[in-house]
């Protein structure tokens, strides 16, 4: 592509591959979270559910600033992933998603919780009448009754990781090719004399990245609701 | 059973005949509903023990508690409950495929027949009509190889219309069926089609539990008596035809009735209601009368029913009639226990459902 420098193309796809890598791990625990807070009558419900929402009300260079500590090399979770199985997260592409995913997780939570609110807990007892078994019913009733919610929770929280800026750089810092994302190639560019035609165009692109997340998972949750014999026939 | 809501008590206990169709009867939030949960397991009784059969469902002085996905319960919900995103036919197979292996039921193709669902097969429950849903809904529980089936007020969201499209299956099925089915419901014209057992429920409490005729035949129960199309229900057996005059004749233990002329054949056993307000009595056998059955009676009971009226309890040989009259004809007529009187039967109501086909008697 002409309009693209090699760097800019590699920001572009560092960023998606992050925000995929970030949906795909926050996917499963951020369904089984919602589905403890929806459903779950356990102590400390409270605090998982404030729990969750932290980094959606903290600054990201917070958040960033906690995983560094915790994920950090002499970090308690840092140190036992280095020294059992040499995984390194800081600085790292790696850390980029981890960053990312928590900073998106509460997306995720809220959009599948809502969803699995609106699962009549009727149909889960009827499954259970009918033989069903917690994981038989969850899998076959209640997941593919909350797919609209999981589809679009895991788009918009794509589509808020591809802008991920705070924690990503506190957390794995800014290294072309290795953790520069979009937002921090764009702040890169702002920092550069002479970068403000380089800027422009990465902001296009993210614009346009976040516009395309945002019809799709709107038209991909009608879709799947129309799929589920809701609204429609 | 016992179980407390705020406001409301249940103690309830009663024994059901297996097989056999037990309605539990009574108005809204008599705790009918709360009984059918707890057998299904979907709630948790404070106190209680659930067995059919030799199994234990639940006994908390034991501490046995089996989940409902282990109670082979099948359970037919008011609201249908039919999953949306499978469709008609996956929907009826998730109870079958889920049935402990080993069991017997009635296989997929007599059930769809029997329901009259086949052309829905491949529809979502969304493009089905509440009658639709509803025989779907049976078709599933049926297929999930139940030793036991429990319907909540079944037909109580479907229009009348739909209501009577539904009862006849029901029926249908009842004669199939060799499991015990427990039925909710708060109309009388469902227990007068399908029930065997009545289980007489108000705020929380079994009031009485018998045979839907026993019952149906007491005057103290205003549940029952105070109702407007109260009556005895009885056995009958078709005697004969009599087209010329338009008419059938019906056995009873107590005599003969006529009705008009009724398609049942001969020998076939039909289950009718012979409401209070359609018996009247005569203190001497009437000369020339429009209607056609004049039987003798002798007065059992004279009981006090709605305000200015008085319900008797008349004995026709080896069968009870209720009778709704004026509390000023009891006066009139000095109607007392012991007396002998003409009953005179207006009408009955049949039951469809009630029809029991029987072998011919043996010949002598």
């Amino acid at each position: 592509m002409g309009w693209l420098s090699l760097e800019e193309w590699q920001a572009v796809r560092l960023s998606l591959s992050v925000a995929l890598r970030a949906v795909l791990f926050g996917l499963p625990p951020g369904i089984l979270v919602a589905w403890l807070l929806a459903r779950g009558r356990f102590p400390g419900r409270g605090v998982l559910d404030a729990l969750v929402h932290l980094p959606l009300v903290m600054p990201p260079v917070v958040i960033g600033w906690l995983l560094l500590v915790t994920f950090g090399v002499r970090g308690p979770v840092g140190a036992w992933l280095n020294d059992w199985f040499g995984i390194r997260l800081v600085f790292t592409t790696g850390g980029a998603a981890l960053a990312t995913a928590v900073m998106s997780f509460p997306l995720i939570v809220r959009s599948v919780r809502l969803s699995l609110d609106a699962v009549d807990p009727g149909l889960e007892e009827a499954a259970r009448t009918l033989g069903a078994g917690p994981v038989d019913r969850f899998l076959t009733i209640t997941l593919p009754l909350m797919a609209p919610g999981v589809l679009s929770g895991a788009i918009i929280a794509f589509a808020a990781g591809l802008g991920e800026f705070g924690a990503v750089i506190t957390f794995a810092s800014n290294i072309p090719g290795e953790t520069q994302t979009l937002p921090l190639a764009i702040y890169a560019a702002t920092q550069t004399p002479g970068g403000e035609a380089m800027a422009a165009r990465l902001a296009a692109i993210s614009f346009a990245m976040a516009v395309a997340g945002l019809v799709l998972a709107d038209f991909a949750g009608r879709r799947l609701r129309a799929l589920l014999g809701r609204g429609g026939r | 059973m016992r179980h407390r809501f705020p406001g409301f008590a249940l103690d309830a206990a009663f024994a059901a005949p297996t097989p056999g169709v037990t309605a539990l009867f009574g108005p809204s939030g008599c705790g009918k509903s709360t009984v059918l949960a707890a057998v299904a397991g979907l709630l948790r009784p404070e106190a209680g023990r659930v067995a059919l059969g030799g199994q234990v469902l639940l006994d908390t002085g034991r501490g046995i508690m089996l989940p409902p996905e282990r109670r082979r319960c099948g359970v037919v919900f008011q609201d249908a409950r039919l999953f949306p995103h499978l469709s008609v036919e996956t929907n009826l197979r998730y109870g079958q495929r889920r049935a402990p292996p080993g069991t017997a039921g009635l296989p997929f193709a007599e059930v769809v027949d029997l329901l009259g669902i086949g052309h829905l097969l491949g529809r979502r429950p969304a493009a089905l009509s509440g009658g639709e849903k509803q025989r779907v809904a049976l078709g599933r529980a049926l297929l999930s190889r139940p030793a036991l089936l429990l319907m909540d007020e079944p037909l109580a969201a479907l229009d009348a219309a739909r209501k009577l499209e539904l009862l006849p299956f029901l029926a249908r099925l009842r004669d199939r069926l060799s499991i015990p089915m427990l039925y909710v419901t708060h109309a009388l014209d469902e227990v007068d089609q399908l029930a065997d057992t009545l289980v007489l429920m108000q705020q929380g409490r079994v009031l009485a539990c018998d045979t839907l005729e026993a019952l149906s035949a007491r005057t103290d129960l205003s549940l029952l008596a105070g109702r407007r199309d109260a009556g005895v229900v009885l056995h009958c057996t078709v005697l004969a035809h009599a087209p010329e005059r338009g008419l059938t004749r019906l056995g009873f233990p107590g005599g003969e009735l006529l009705v008009p002329l009724d398609p049942a054949p001969p020998g076939m056993r039909l289950r009718v209601r012979v409401r209070a307000r359609d018996v009247s009595v005569a203190m001497a056998a009437p000369p020339a009368l429009s209607m056609q059955n004049v039987l003798p009676a002798i007065v059992e009971a004279v009981d006090p029913g709605a305000p200015h009226e008085a319900l008797l309890r008349l004995r026709v040989g080896g069968a009870v009639l209720l009778s709704r009259v004026t509390l000023d004809a009891v006066r009139r007529l000095g109607l007392a226990p012991g007396q002998a009187v003409w009953a005179m039967v207006k009408s009955v109501a049949f039951s469809r459902g009630g029809e029991v086909p029987v072998a011919p008697p043996p010949p002598a």
